[in-house]
Parts: C-alpha cells; sequence; structure tokens
C-alpha cells in the first residue's frame, strides 16, 4: 500500500486495483486524506462527498471481488465541475441563485462516469455560471493556483484545474464555452480537452451558451484523456445536438505517432502581443514534435480578429436566454421581500446573481433586442461562419493546429479584475475552437521563468479528437521535460 | 360612412400526440395538477429539449390538408418573456420559418364558396397554466400543460363577416377533426381561436387599426365577439374616436369584449433561433408518407357522398359531418345497404336516438353491417319499417344480429293474405266513417286504416299488402 495513490493517473489507478495491487477503498481513502492536507491551500471543492465517495469505492470493491467488470474507470476518484447536475449533494454553479439547489436528476455524464466505474468525490469551484476566466467571479470562494497561490487558477474551471493540479482528484470534469478547460489547464500545468460540438451529451450541464458549450476532461496525461473521453462521449438520445457518431478507441489510436501528419501554426497566433516566456515554451514544444516526425507548416487564420467580438455577442446573448429560467417561481433563490411578480423576478436575479453574471446578461439581452439583432447577433452569425469557414481551409494544409492557449501564464489575483474588456482578451487563442465546433486541448509544454506552466493548444479537425490525443501522446514521449508535481500538489 | 370589417384569425390548436412536444411526460389534460411533470418540461437547470417527431407529423398533416407548402428547412425559435407559467421564461416556437405556409381553405358560406388563405401553420410548446382559485392570496401554476405540442394556424386577413369567421372555424375543426390531431375541446383549451379584427371605409384598399380578442370558449363567442367589436369599432370611428390597436377580452357574461392592455406594446421577445435544437428538415419522401397518410378529407368526402352515391346536399353534409359518422355510413354502404336509405336512418332515427343519450356514433352498438342487414329485412319483406324503428333503440344500444333477433322475437311480418283480408273487413266494420270518407274518393283515408290494421297486427303486418287489400275491398263493395 502507497501512501501516494493520489499521484497516479487515472489508467495507473485503475490497472492497480484491477491487479489487486490496491483497492478502490485504499485509493479513496488516499485522496480524501490528500485533500484534507492541500484543500485548505488550494480551495478547489464546493462539496466534498466523502461518505458516498467510500460507500462507493466500497461497492467497486465487492463488484470486482464478486468477479464483475465494475467499468474501464473502476475504482478511479473524480471530482467534477459544479455545473453538473447530480442526484447528490447540490448543485449551485457556484451562485448565491442556486446556493440550495438540489437537482433531480444525474447529468448525462454523470450516469456515463457512473457506468464506467469511477467514485465521485465531490463539486468543484468555478466563475459563477462558468463566466470568467480567472476563478474570481465564484459567489463562494476562491480557488488558488497550486503553482502559486497569489495566482489564479484560470477560468471558468479553475477549481476542476487546481483539483487536478493539486491531485484532489485522478481526473476532473470541466466545462469550455471560450477556453474554460484549456485556460486554467495551461495555468495550472495540466491537460485538458474540449471535445468537438456534439461529442459530448450537454444533458445536465447548465447551461451557459449552448451553441458553445462543451464538457471535457482534465487529466494527468495523454493516456488518461484518451480513456475518459471514450468513457464519457456519445450519441444521447437527450441532447438532440448530440452527435450520432461511433467513438474511435483513443487509447488505440494514441501510440499511431506523428511522423507525417502536418500541424499547422497559424500567424495570427504568433504575434507580438504574445509573452516571450510563452512563445519560448510554445517553439520547444513544437521542435521536439518535429523531432518526433512531424511536419510544421505555416497556416492563415485571416478572420482571427474577429473571434472575440463574436464570441461574447454570441455567449452573452444565449446567457441571457438560458438564464432567464431563474426567477425565483420554481426553484433558486427568491427573494424574501417581493410585493408582485415583477419584484420577484428584479430583486430575486439583483440579488442572487453576481456582476459578471448581469452584465453578459444585460449584453446578450441587448444584442438580441429588437433593432439591434441584425446589427449584433446576426452579423456576429455571420461572422462565426466565417471563422469556420477559416479552419475548413486550414484543414486542407495541415491535420492539427498548434497555437498556445493563452498569451500569458496565470495573472496574480485582482489583476484583471478592474478592467472586463483585457480578462476576455486572455480568451483570445481558445474562443475560436468553440465558435467553429472544433475540438482543441491544452497541454503542459514547461514552466515560464517565473515557475508558471505553459501551455501548447492543439486545435484539430471535427470529430478528430484522435489526432489530438495522438500529438499529445507523442509530445509525451518525445522526452521533452516535464513539470512535475506542482508545489501545492 | 359605410365601413366594411376585416378579420383574421389564429387558431392554438393542442395536438394530441401521446408524450409532450420536448419530453416524455403524458399530454393528458385530465391528469392531477403537476403529475405530468419532468426536470424537462419544468425548465430545470441543465435539461435540454428533443423534439417529438409526432408533433412534426401532425403538424404536416394538417400544413397539408390546408393546402399549405411544407418548408424543406425550419428551425425552432426562442421566444422570451417573463410569466409564471413559462418555465423557460422563453417558449421554443417558430419565428420567421414556420413548417407549413401559404395555403388555404375553401369554406362555405350561404351556399358560395370562398377561399381563406392560410399564412402560416407553426409548432410551438404550450405553457403551464396559472390558477388563483387556491385561496389566501395564492395563485398555483400547473405544469402539466407546459411542453403540450401546439399547432399555430395564421390565416390572412381574408374574413370579412362574423360569419365568414364561424364558417371558417367550423370547416378547420372538421379537418382537425379527420386527421384526429386534437381533441378539439374549446373548454378544456385544446383549441383556442383569436380573431383579430379592424374596420375600414368601404373600398378602401388599406387596412384600419385592429383589436385582438382573446378568451374566447366557443365558436359562437368568436362570432359575437366579432359582431361586437365591429360595431364597437365602427361606433368609435363615427364619433371621431380612433381605434387603438390593444389586445381585448371577450367578456362572455356582458357580451363585450374589455381591454387588456398590460404593457403590451412593451414587448420585445427577442427571438433567436434555440441552439439546443437541429433545424426542422423535410425531405421529399417524408412529406409524401405523410400525404399518402391522410384520409379523406371532409369535402372531399361530401363530394363524393354527393356525386357517386347521389345523396342531397343536406345528407351529404350530415353523414359527413365527423369522420366517424361519415366511416359508419361507408361502412354501411359497403355492406351492401343502399346509400339513400342508409342516410336516412343514420340522419334520422339513429342520430335523433343517439342525441337523447346524448351520445355520438362512436357509441352506437349497431354496427354498419347491422344497419345493411336490418336495411335488408324491412326490403325483402321480412319486417316493416315500423318494427325496424321499434328494433332500433335495442339495438344501438346492445347490439346484436338483426335477423336473429326478428326470428327470436317472432317479429317476422305478417304477409297472410287470409288473415289480412278477415283483418281488413273488421277494420271497415269498425271505422265506418274513414272507409266512407274513402268510398267518397278520399283516398288519403285509406292510411289512417293502414294504421289500424297496423295497431291491431302490432307492427308485424306487411303494410304494402294490408293497403292493397283494404283498398281492394273498398272498392269492390
Ligand atoms: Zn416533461
Amino acid at each position: 500500500m502507497s501512501a501516494e495513490l493520489f499521484r497516479l493517473s487515472a489508467h495507473e489507478t485503475t490497472a492497480r486495483i484491477r491487479s489487486g495491487d490496491t483497492n478502490a477503498r485504499e485509493v479513496t481513502e488516499s485522496y480524501l486524506a490528500h485533500i484534507e492536507s492541500v484543500e485548505p491551500k488550494v480551495d478547489a471543492y464546493l462539496d466534498v462527498w466523502r461518505e458516498p465517495a467510500r460507500a462507493r469505492a466500497e461497492a467497486i470493491d465487492a463488484a470486482i471481488a464478486a468477479g464483475q467488470n465494475p467499468g474501464p474507470l473502476a475504482g478511479v476518484p473524480v471530482a467534477i465541475k459544479d455545473n453538473l447536475c447530480t442526484r447528490e449533494g447540490r448543485t449551485t454553479c457556484a451562485s448565491k441563485m442556486l446556493e440550495n439547489f438540489e437537482s433531480p436528476y444525474d447529468a448525462t455524464v454523470v450516469e456515463k462516469l457512473d457506468a464506467a466505474g469511477a467514485v465521485l468525490l465531490g463539486k468543484l469551484n468555478l466563475d459563477e455560471f462558468a463566466m470568467g476566466s480567472t476563478n474570481e467571479n465564484s459567489a463562494v470562494k476562491v480557488t488558488r493556483n497550486p503553482w502559486d497561490s497569489d495566482r489564479v487558477p484560470g477560468g471558468s474551471s479553475g477549481g476542476a484545474a487546481a483539483c487536478l493540479a493539486a491531485n484532489e482528484a485522478a481526473f476532473t470534469l470541466g466545462s469550455d464555452t471560450g477556453g474554460s478547460i484549456r485556460l486554467p489547464a495551461s495555468f495550472c500545468g495540466c491537460l485538458g480537452m474540449k471535445p468537438t460540438y456534439g461529442r459530448v451529451s450537454r444533458y445536465g450541464l447548465v447551461a451557459f451558451a449552448s451553441s458553445l458549450d462543451q464538457i471535457g476532461p482534465f487529466t494527468k496525461d495523454a493516456e488518461d484523456l484518451a480513456l475518459i473521453l471514450a468513457a464519457i462521449a456519445g450519441k444521447d438520445p437527450r441532447d438532440a445536438t448530440s452527435a450520432d457518431l461511433p467513438v474511435p478507441d483513443y487509447s488505440s489510436t494514441m501510440r499511431d505517432g506523428v511522423s507525417g501528419s502536418r500541424i499547422g501554426l497559424p500567424k495570427e497566433y504568433f504575434t507580438d502581443a504574445l509573452d516571450g516566456e510563452v512563445g519560448k515554451q510554445v517553439d520547444a514544444a513544437l521542435q521536439a514534435l518535429k523531432g518526433e516526425g512531424a511536419e510544421l507548416v505555416e497556416i492563415s487564420l485571416p478572420h482571427t480578429e474577429y473571434a472575440i467580438a463574436v464570441y461574447y455577442i454570441i455567449c452573452t446573448a444565449e446567457a441571457s436566454s438560458n438564464l432567464a429560467r431563474f426567477d425565483g417561481v420554481r426553484y433558486g433563490y427568491r427573494h424574501p421581500d417581493a410585493a408582485s411578480v415583477e419584484d420577484l423576478y428584479r430583486l430575486s436575479k439583483s440579488e442572487g446573481f453576481g456582476l459578471e453574471v448581469q452584465r453578459r446578461i444585460l449584453l446578450g439581452t441587448y444584442v438580441l433586442s429588437s433593432g439591434y439583432y441584425d446589427a449584433y447577433y446576426l452579423k456576429a452569425q455571420k461572422a462565426r461562419g466565417l471563422l469556420r469557414r477559416d479552419f475548413d481551409e486550414a484543414f486542407t494544409r495541415c491535420d492539427v493546429i498548434a497555437t498556445p492557449t493563452s498569451p500569458t501564464t496565470a495573472y496574480k489575483f485582482g489583476e484583471k479584475m478592474d478592467d472586463p474588456l483585457q480578462m476576455y482578451l486572455g480568451d483570445i487563442f481558445t474562443t475560436s475552437a468553440n465558435l467553429a465546433g472544433i475540438p482543441g486541448l491544452s497541454m503542459p509544454c514547461g514552466l515560464a521563468s517565473n515557475g508558471m506552466p505553459v501551455g501548447l493548444q492543439l486545435l484539430g479537425k471535427p470529430f478528430d479528437e484522435a489526432a489530438l490525443i495522438r500529438t499529445a501522446y507523442a509530445y509525451e514521449k518525445s522526452g521533452a521535460p516535464t513539470l512535475g508535481p506542482a508545489p501545492l500538489g | 360612412m359605410e365601413y366594411e370589417p376585416v378579420i383574421g384569425l389564429e387558431v392554438h390548436v393542442e395536438i394530441n400526440s401521446r408524450s409532450k412536444v420536448f419530453c416524455a411526460c403524458l399530454n393528458n389534460f385530465h391528469s392531477p395538477p403537476n403529475s405530468n411533470v419532468c426536470p424537462v418540461c419544468l425548465g430545470m437547470p441543465g435539461v435540454l429539449p428533443v423534439l417529438n417527431v409526432a408533433m412534426v407529423d401532425a403538424s404536416m398533416a394538417v400544413g397539408l390538408a390546408l393546402n399549405c407548402t411544407i418548408s424543406r428547412w425550419s428551425k425552432m425559435d426562442r421566444k422570451h418573456y417573463f410569466y409564471p407559467d413559462l418555465a423557460k421564461s422563453y417558449q421554443i416556437s417558430q419565428y420567421d420559418l414556420p413548417l407549413c405556409h401559404d395555403g388555404y381553405l375553401d369554406i362555405e358560406v350561404d351556399g358560395a364558396s370562398k377561399r381563406v388563405g392560410i399564412t402560416r401553420a407553426h409548432m410551438e410548446e404550450d405553457t403551464a397554466r396559472n390558477t388563483h382559485t387556491i385561496g389566501g392570496g395564492i395563485s398555483g401554476v400547473d405544469f402539466n400543460r407546459c411542453g403540450v405540442p401546439l399547432l399555430e394556424i395564421v390565416t390572412e386577413p381574408d374574413i370579412f363577416s362574423a360569419d365568414e369567421a364561424f364558417a371558417y372555424l367550423t370547416a378547420l375543426k372538421q379537418i382537425l377533426e379527420y386527421l384526429n390531431v386534437s381533441d378539439c375541446n374549446m373548454e378544456e383549451g385544446s383549441l383556442r381561436a383569436e380573431p383579430n379584427i379592424s374596420v375600414r371605409p368601404k373600398g378602401s384598399t388599406t387596412l384600419g387599426v385592429k383589436t385582438e380578442v382573446k378568451n374566447v370558449a366557443s365558436f359562437s363567442g368568436v362570432r359575437k365577439a366579432i359582431e361586437f367589436e365591429i360595431k364597437r369599432q365602427v361606433k368609435a370611428l363615427d364619433s371621431g374616436e380612433a381605434v387603438v390597436q390593444e389586445t381585448r377580452g371577450w367578456d362572455a357574461d356582458r357580451g363585450i369584449t374589455v381591454s387588456q392592455r398590460v404593457k403590451e406594446s412593451a414587448h420585445d421577445y427577442r427571438y433567436f433561433p434555440d441552439p439546443d435544437l437541429m433545424p426542422v428538415v423535410v425531405d421529399d419522401a417524408w412529406e409524401e408518407r405523410i400525404r399518402q397518410s391522410l384520409p379523406e378529407l371532409p369535402q372531399a368526402r361530401k363530394r363524393r357522398f354527393r356525386e357517386d352515391l347521389d345523396l342531397s346536399e343536406y345528407d351529404a353534409g350530415v353523414v359527413g359531418m365527423t369522420k366517424d359518422l361519415a366511416d359508419y355510413f361507408d361502412a354501411a354502404v359497403v355492406a351492401g345497404a343502399p346509400a339513400k336509405q342508409a342516410a336516412n336512418w343514420i340522419t334520422g332515427e339513429i342520430l335523433a336516438t343517439l342525441a337523447e343519450r346524448k351520445s355520438d356514433i362512436t357509441a352506437c352498438k349497431m354496427k354498419p353491417e347491422a344497419l345493411a342487414s336490418m336495411i335488408g329485412l324491412i326490403g325483402d319483406g321480412t319486417i316493416s319499417g315500423t318494427i325496424a324503428k321499434e328494433l332500433l333503440p335495442d339495438l344501438i344500444e346492445s347490439g346484436g344480429d338483426p335477423k336473429a333477433i326478428v326470428e327470436e322475437r317472432g317479429l317476422v311480418q305478417i304477409s297472410d293474405s287470409a288473415e289480412l283480408e278477415e283483418l281488413a273487413q273488421a277494420i271497415i266494420r269498425d271505422h265506418p266513417g274513414p272507409a266512407q270518407e274513402f268510398r267518397d274518393g278520399n283516398k288519403k283515408a285509406i292510411g289512417f286504416l293502414v294504421g289500424q290494421a297496423m295497431k291491431a297486427t302490432k307492427g308485424k303486418g306487411n303494410p304494402k299488402l294490408i293497403n292493397q287489400i283494404l283498398t281492394d275491398a273498398l272498392s269492390q263493395e
């Protein structure tokens, strides 16, 4: 029995449980003890399900003892972003609006994790309703970056990234609307993937921007990405936008190597705006991939400069609609002093939602208003079509696109909070993938001189997550230096 | 000044699919409050709608029956407003690209045919139902209705009188019933008609300012509301006032419309395409499948009854009124009943008997084949029409084979001339007055004597034969 079970990857964990080297209960206890010790410094969890996790682990062990196969993630501890609905505990979206909300159903991904034998450890912090890039918009608490507790973990899935980087779960699930998985993965030095829109069911993900949202995993290595994506992907009859396509066996295609693979470098992403330290690490990673046989080709994504504007029009429009249901009538925060129905709406929303959420609802309401719809929403949709076409065009010349995930490493707390526009620019490299619906991942590629991780973003053709995982795996096997554990991990 | 009214109609039809339009909950009006609900129709966080294909099928059937073009590509949109009966604070509807558009319905008013243009028919979801009858200052919301499939059918402003509006609604309801896509129950709200009305100087080609009338619970209510609105608007214009564009509620008790303006003009629904739903793409094969599944529609059927089966305008109208009745009639004809006689029995005795029991043809236990058999028994002289009329209530109530019943109850007609001749002599003897009238040339007097003879045989006498024997007896004297 090892005291360091919590350092294992998901695939190592389940392999050791299956071999009888350890069991699910021991693994779970190892994580719970580690959570106990580091959580006060990280604050990634909104709720830790200690007893349910123990009971679940014992059930997995019993199933294995009875000769059953509890699934590909048997006994692997996982924690999930608190905008995924669970019958267990609460589903708060880190908002006062839902601070006491108990979901009557499990999200499809939660059912899939259960079916795969994973052990749920609890729910993770986020920017309120997934709106933010630093986790500072959580109405509950501030999650810290395990590499430097003065710095943000990124957002909006900051809890999920920090939790994994601090080894408080073997893998985590987050959601990505404009970079909310990839940015914090980059800031916290872990792998994070946003699958193709439609690859993973959104049923049970509290919607922020329905045409952009995707659920995806944070993992310790590429092999885990392969394992977990296969477990959560696939057509869901409850999500009309989920794709009815077969899910490949990523774990086997992962080993095919990148020899002959063309990696496109969009010239619009490698500009002066890029932090020199970040550029240096990204270059080194690209050279490592070249060493593995990949070909680096320059490409162009000419409409990149419009991505941020288009993104903030579409995501706020959809958010204003999706969040309209929180009216204090059926569930959620209900202002006690409302004297009329109008009062109930106004007071419940004004006090239930934080400032960033209110800002986005107002922006979205504005761009959908009669007289402005054509100038903003419709025009944004047209530009979105152009961005999509950029990628179609680019992917005729390359198999995978590589860029930095973020122009900088993790910010210090408070650094960007006063200027929403500066904050929004942090999403500059990530939003295009959501607008185009293509898959993307961020993988760690070294530390900057400030000691903070740098992320390399890989973007792929629609439903070609396999190419991204293969590339990430090849990088890991290339002998490039690994990050090692985070100081708080 | 002389004015003419211009009327358009919006009809909301609840489609009677088994489940709701975006979730698997039962679509049933009669369930206890909030029993047919799930996270999806309650608009819980994280849920997603999935379009019920049965709704598309039914909507397309209505669209085709109304001669509409079916869009090859349409989409679902979100319509936003805040109200406690709207779970998501938006209603999923179709905004600029409806499933069905540019159709028409031909109606008949005072014997003349008229074409009413159908602008569009689009799919949407119904809202929940607010109730304010709980007491204690509390209002309740019943979400059973939230997410019930709703088809909104909008006409062109082609209707120029309350009678035309009534005829349109009647014809539309008949089609919906023929298609069996809705319960069409206005009291339960499964059919809701909202007229919009304006008046303009006669001969003018521009439209006047219109009002929309809601809360009308019957077709005759729609007629009355339109008549009221026309008078009200004309009076306003005549006295130099302007008609205000607004929604007005129909007060059936007082027979008037009342302004319902509650910040109506401030509504900006902020429509945009629902990103949770895929576009509705209909190919030729799908449309053709629905077209093939359409039943013979009321107008075509009525025409066939008149032209092929030689029914009168009236009989064809009555027999074709509902699909069930027309099916019954058709089946009786197929079973060998002469069409005219079958129609006579249905429009006469059968519907009268059912009406007395506040019931309809679906409750009639007498099979169409039994009706044909009964008509056959009259035709071959086995029973008289009188006996048939006596048998009918039992047949309608309990069913059975008329021939077997006739034999079992000994109702076979008396056609024995010797027996009837003896009876004729007795009748003439007992009723010398009418007998003398006949002899004096009033040939109609024979009817009374035949009636007496039928009474004496308890209806079993063959009336034709009795008539003959009586006539012979009185003439020979
Ligand atoms: Zn439901």
